[in-house]
């Protein structure tokens, strides 16, 4: 078994999933010849070849409306948009036909597309280069939101989400692309999507979170830990459709939530499930919902990033003030 | 498929004028382009040392070989008339005249920056110098200056907009949007097409259907002119005829720039997709700073003591500005909070 990085791990995938299905074609901007900004796609265009491995001209809006078309007609288009801040010149097409082409047809044309980019900050580059703009798509019905937080997620997750009849918006932690590496066994076995995963069980707070902030999630558990406090720590995934059940079966053995995510604070995706707990959970609460999140205000630049993303000491002490609820 | 493509491809009809550098130019003028180029050239090459130091953060695109495209259109410009670009902007800034150590500044992310260390390498503007920013948004500012010269229509006033974008922005949709709207409204914009060859990795033979760029405009009946952008007597003399004519109320015009990158597309790209042959060869036959240099000496113009002069000149200004950068201060973190919203 390979030890790779969680962009190697969908450079595997991508692989993988073109290798079993003639019908998964990659295309976007750069990623042939160059391999991708990231390197994501490297050696897809001398094994699959310039028909299935496309480099597209600049235009993202053109990019997902041709992914549309190919889906109804059955193929797999995996696109790529370079970094989500430039995901939208896309936008019409993805909420207009992409997320809406089942529905309107009532199933006679559905699809199956993905639209890979990487997202988030932590890379000392302002606005577009670091944007979390995933609740604007969690928003969209007909969309799923997928966001893998390490390597084995990124395989799995991605080749569930090429496999997945509907059109899958996957969101890759870039700051964390290169953090850790894994051991992911190459056997094309997906994850399953709508599900959260429990990266931690604890007893006495439930710290939930998606992307690159399980780093500072899964240390701040551990920070807690060492102060006799047992923190659940919950991943996501799967923003939309939102396995509620897992959170709320969390939220009713440990009482009190943190939801942490570095996009701003207003209208992310922790007012979502922070709504969800009030509607569904609150007679389980001992405390107020805590967000840790971006503020509400756009990337900056360098040391003001540092002070931007969530830290663990903000966790750690969003916990200790939910705990303080006796 | 690609090269077949290439030999059923008509020629380019009427539009395309291969502007040679036959044009009167005075030992003045060709001193301050000297000076200016020179000036972008140093600039850029301490903005990659100090983005390599660490001291640089985010992206980091240098202008470096394309110096005489915007050395030369700003030449053709007066006050009043206004100017938009991409990310690749400093060069921009300092054709604007802004003071190079707050271009340095912000590109170091320094509360003395132009924007206070808030916009960074890819968003610099200069307003009172009429400079509407550098946008990172590949296409997006063909919009903004195309809105930018509707503005100086409705006004009547005679002032010019210049739009400048890449050739690789030149396939994003919205750039054809701005194009037939200005050709409908007879906007004065002038549309400089920086061809540097590549966008990125792609190649433009490998993303754009038609290679000549300067017939983006053909089907809206926008007037375009292919130029030799490594020429900036050339640069300057197309974008005088192009200002001019916007100027007189003819409508859009639209410029290609034959034009060359010699450093990666930003700081972070191993730029494998073309050879060290490709790039080493332009340097030596097409520099733009070489060319006017020889120009120069080769008309008695100036001597070698005259430009090294300059040379000395220039080297302080830029190691004035990167120390500058590196001793101003972070931005306060209440930073974060300002800005977003008036009074908020
Ligand atoms: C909408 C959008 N898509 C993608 C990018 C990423 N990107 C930045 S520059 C660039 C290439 C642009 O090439 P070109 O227009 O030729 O300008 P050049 O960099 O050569 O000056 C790309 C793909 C972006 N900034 N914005
Ligand atoms: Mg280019």
């Amino acid at each position: 078994m390979a030890e790779v990085t969680l962009v190697e791990a969908v450079n595997m995938a991508l692989a993988k999933a073109m290798a079993d299905d003639a019908e998964v074609l990659v295309f976007g901007e750069d990623v042939g010849l160059d391999g991708g900004v990231f390197r994501s796609t490297d050696g897809l265009l001398a094994r699959f070849g310039a028909a299935r491995v496309m480099d597209t001209p600049l235009a993202e809006g053109l990019i997902a409306g041709v992914a549309v078309g190919l889906a109804a007609q059955g193929f797999k288009p995996v696109a790529e948009i370079q970094f989500m801040g430039f995901i939208y010149p896309a936008l019409d097409q993805i909420v207009s036909h992409a997320s809406r082409m089942r529905n309107r047809t009532r199933g006679r044309l559905t699809c199956p597309m993905v639209m890979r980019a990487p997202f988030g900050g932590g890379i000392r580059a302002p606005e577009h280069h670091s944007e979390s703009t995933e609740a604007m798509f969690a928003h969209i019905p007909g969309l799923r939101v997928v966001i893998p937080s390490s390597p084995s997620h990124a395989y799995g997750l991605l080749l569930a989400s090429i496999r997945d009849p509907d059109p899958v918006i996957f969101l890759e932690p870039k700051r964390i692309y290169r953090a850790v590496r894994e051991e992911v066994a190459d056997d094309g076995r997906a994850l399953p999507l709508d599900s959260c995963f429990t990266l931690r069980e604890g007893g006495d707070v439930t710290l939930v979170t998606w992307g690159a902030m399980t780093m500072e999630t899964l240390a701040a558990a551990e920070t807690l830990a060492d102060e006799g406090i047992g923190a659940e720590v919950i991943d996501v995934a799967t923003l939309k459709p939102l396995d509620m059940d897992q959170i709320l079966t969390s939220v009713q053995k440990t009482g009190r939530c943190v939801i942490v995510h570095e996009a701003a604070l207003s209208g992310g995706w922790g007012a979502e499930i922070a709504a969800r707990l009030a509607e569904e959970g609150l007679l389980s609460l001992l405390a107020p919902v805590q967000r840790v999140t971006g503020y509400d205000t756009v990337m900056p630049l360098l040391r003001l990033e540092q002070w931007y993303m969530p830290s663990e000491g903000r966790i750690v002490a969003a916990a200790r003030r939910a705990l303080e609820y006796a | 498929m690609a090269t077949a493509k290439k030999k059923a491809r008509a020629k380019p009809q009427g539009t395309r004028e291969a502007t040679r550098a036959a044009v009167t130019v005075t030992p003045a003028t060709l001193l301050d382009y000297y000076r200016q180029m020179l000036l972008i050239r140093r600039f850029e090459e301490k903005a990659g040392q100090m983005y390599g130091m660490g001291l640089i953060g985010g992206f980091c695109h240098l202008y470096i070989g394309q110096e005489a495209v915007v050395t030369g259109v700003q030449h053709a410009l007066e006050p009043g008339d206004t100017v938009v670009t991409g990310y690749r902007c400093h060069a921009h800034m300092l054709a604007a005249g802004v003071d190079p150590k707050r271009i340095m500044a912000e590109l170091a992310g320094r509360a003395a920056g132009s924007s206070k260390g808030k916009g960074g390498s890819m968003h610099m503007f200069a307003l009172d110098a009429g400079f509407y920013g550098g946008h990172a948004i590949v296409g997006a500012q063909v919009p903004l200056g195309t809105g930018l010269g509707f503005a100086h229509r409705y006004r009547k006033s005679d002032r010019v907009s210049v739009t400048y974008f890449g050739d690789g922005a030149a396939n994003q949709g919205q750039v054809f949007e701005a194009l037939n709207m200005a050709a409908l409204w007879t906007l004065p914009t002038v549309y400089v097409i920086e061809n540097n060859q590549y966008a990125m990795g792609t190649a433009v033979s490998r993303a754009s259907a038609v290679a000549e760029l300067c017939r983006r405009g053909e089907s809206f009946g926008i007037p375009g002119r292919q130029v030799d952008g490594m020429d900036v007597v050339a640069v300057g003399a197309a974008a005088a005829a192009a200002v001019e004519h916007c100027r007189k109320g003819r409508g859009p015009i639209l410029l290609e720039m034959m034009t060359y990158r010699y450093r990666g597309h930003s700081m972070s790209d191993p730029a494998k997709y073309r050879s060290r042959e490709e790039v080493s060869k332009v340097r030596q036959e097409r520099d733009p700073i070489e060319q006017v240099r020889e120009r120069l000496i080769e008309e008695g113009q100036t001597d070698d003591a005259a430009l090294k002069a300059i040379d000395k000149d220039v080297k302080a200004v830029v190691a004035e500005a990167a120390e500058f950068a590196q001793d101003s201060p972070e931005p306060d973190a209440a930073e974060l909070a300002v800005g977003i919203l008036a009074g908020a």
